[in-house]
């Protein structure tokens, strides 16, 4: 902090409901990555506690996630490449919105997990479109118009395209950051690199902010450098029931109990009113879901030792 | 513990088959459920240098649980690597590095065509599913892919209404015409006999039938006229070695081969 405002500039440092007023407005293109692991719920649930609407939600597993934002009438266009929950079973808002149009009309833009990857791809690279050798002898490029194809100059070789894509915002889960939001990731990366490098602006939340040394003592475990990065909160906790390696597990439990919830309309509002519209932020979230959930999924210490970056 | 006549779950039986179609030092790229099930034997058993694979990114996992979804922090601890999503479609699929890929779907057509998206009509489906996911590119890079799946005339209809993993022949045109790099789909793992694709057509037919299965039932559960080969081999039933592994050590709680009965 002191190094920040003897540059000159502000901290980047917010609250998640500062963050969430500044960068993600209606009618935006939202990323919220993470596959699996580091999936940010609690930004998730600021945008639905600031009733935000019209968004296009990006994201190849929408999870748990999408289904809530869904639900709670935040989108009007989903992309994506694989929609269900887990080895558990379907996204019932999300089917809800598709087959009945509740609470609204959803528009669907469907890929391959290979095709919004090389989307992000393009976007992060700011080129056009990306190409893949994917799709010949698939129906997919006729279900979605934009996967096209292109005849290599060097080859001939016909190839399929995707466009770029480009978020208003991308929000990426990570374990921790220096304040200017140097983001250090460890187990699954998913495509969070891709995702904000593709963004026009990034919001990094984070289990725990560390000073600068700490990166600089292993600048190799930075995935997400601060130079792309406007906005850093702190959220620990912040994934559940996502997870954090190291921080803790995923909790499957969660995952199933979803099925229950988002099968029956009116349990599903319950829900949200009690874990979201009800509590102020993540803390009251962590509170109501209650201590001894917590020390369950708490991660069990498996540290590695470090390595020599002396010469 | 010691019976003659030890009885198995279909799911264990397809578990075993699955596990036997790998190779010592393959390099696999796995999902959850009865194919992650049947690499872990395959370690356990034939094949300890088995290499496995996920869409999320760990590369040589050894999952010390068994993961309930395909991003399961254990599938990092102890692997041997973990690369980005970019990279896995990328290097690994795209870049030929991948021998084999298990797959499975609400439909699976007479040349191995891949129904994971809808059923019905895809802008106005009687059912949606949940789409590819790396499906379509894992059908087109592996260099064989392992299809997973129980025998119905649902789940085995001549035509699917949707190809989101393509098969060897379809509305498109030959598979190797189409110039598509990884030979698809191989072997079809059911719970009545393992199919394979013909030589001469790339339709699937009837190649290994498991013990007390009849030919006739078989056919009845295939939404089109099955032909069966000229060399049916039939099939043995899991080892006891192999049931003692599923059932007490690689999945205890019987989360994907199913409860026995008593």
């Amino acid at each position: 902090m002191a190094d920040a405002a003897k540059h000159g500039h502000a901290s980047k440092v917010m609250t998640m409901r500062d963050a969430i007023a500044r960068f993600v407005h209606d009618g935006d293109c939202v990323v919220i990555e993470g596959f699996t692991h580091l999936i940010c719920f609690a930004a998730a649930h600021e945008i639905i506690r600031q009733r935000r609407r019209n968004l296009t939600l990006c994201r190849l597993t929408p999870d748990l996630i999408y289904d809530q934002m869904i639900a709670a009438g935040c989108a009007t266009k989903l992309v994506f490449s694989w929609a269900g929950n887990p080895g558990v079973g379907s996204l019932h808002a999300l089917r809800r919105a598709v087959e009945k149009g509740v609470p609204q009309p959803l528009a669907l833009e469907e890929y391959s997990h290979f095709g919004l990857v090389a989307r992000l791809s393009a976007g992060a690279a700011r080129l056009p479109f990306w190409t893949l050798r994917d799709y010949a002898g698939s129906d997919l490029p006729r279900a979605n118009p934009l996967i096209r194809q292109v005849t290599c100059p060097y080859t001939g070789e016909r190839l399929a395209t995707v466009p770029a894509l480009n978020p208003d915002v991308t929000i990426v889960h990570a374990q921790r950051a220096d304040e200017d939001g140097n983001a250090q990731i460890w187990g699954l990366y998913g495509v969070q690199k891709e995702a904000a490098f593709a963004a026009r602006h990034v919001v990094v939340v984070v289990e725990e902010i560390v000073g600068q040394d700490v990166v600089r003592a292993d600048p190799n475990r930075t995935l997400i450098p601060g130079i792309i990065v406007d906005a850093v909160v702190c959220e620990p906790w912040g994934a559940h029931p996502s997870y954090a390696q190291g921080y803790y597990d995923r909790d499957n439990d969660f995952y199933v109990a979803w099925e229950g919830i988002s099968r029956d309309e009116p349990a599903l509002a319950r829900w949200l009113d009690e874990f979201v519209y009800r509590v102020p932020d993540r803390a009251g979230y962590m509170e109501r879901l209650g201590r001894d959930r917590q020390e369950r999924l708490r991660a069990k210490p498996m540290v590695c030792p470090g390595v020599n970056y002396g010469f | 513990m010691a019976s003659k006549t030890q009885t198995y779950t279909p799911s264990e039986m397809m578990a075993v088959r699955a596990a036997h179609e790998l190779r010592d030092g393959e390099v696999v790229f796995v999902g959850i459920g009865l194919p992650n099930l049947a690499c872990n034997l395959a370690r356990a058993t034939h094949a300890p240098n088995l290499v496995l694979i996920y869409e999320s990114g760990a590369v040589g996992a050894v999952p010390e649980r068994l993961p309930v979804s395909i991003g399961d922090p254990a599938l990092v601890t102890n692997s041997l690597a973990v690369a980005t999503m970019a990279d896995v479609f990328q290097f690994y699929l795209q870049g030929g590095r991948i021998q084999v890929g298990f797959l499975g779907g609400a439909q699976i057509d007479r040349y191995g065509n891949i129904n994971s998206t809808v059923i019905g009509d895809y802008e106005h489906p009687k059912v949606r599913l949940p789409g590819s996911g790396g499906a379509c590119e894992i059908a087109i890079h592996a260099q064989r892919v392992i299809i997973v799946a129980p025998l119905s005339p649902r789940t085995f209809p001549a035509s699917v209404d949707f190809i989101t993993s393509p098969g060897h022949d379809g509305r498109y045109g030959r598979r190797t015409a189409l110039g598509l790099p990884g030979g698809g789909p191989l072997r079809v793992v059911t719970d009545m006999g393992v199919l394979a694709p013909s030589a001469d057509d790339g339709e699937l037919e009837l190649v290994g039938i498991y013990p007390g299965v009849d030919v006739a039932d078989v056919k009845t559960k295939t939404g089109w006229p099955l032909r069966v080969a000229a060399r049916l081999a039939e099939l043995p039933p899991p080892t006891h070695d192999e049931l003692h592994l599923l059932r007490d050590v690689l999945d205890p709680q019987g989360l994907y081969i199913g409860r026995r009965d008593g």
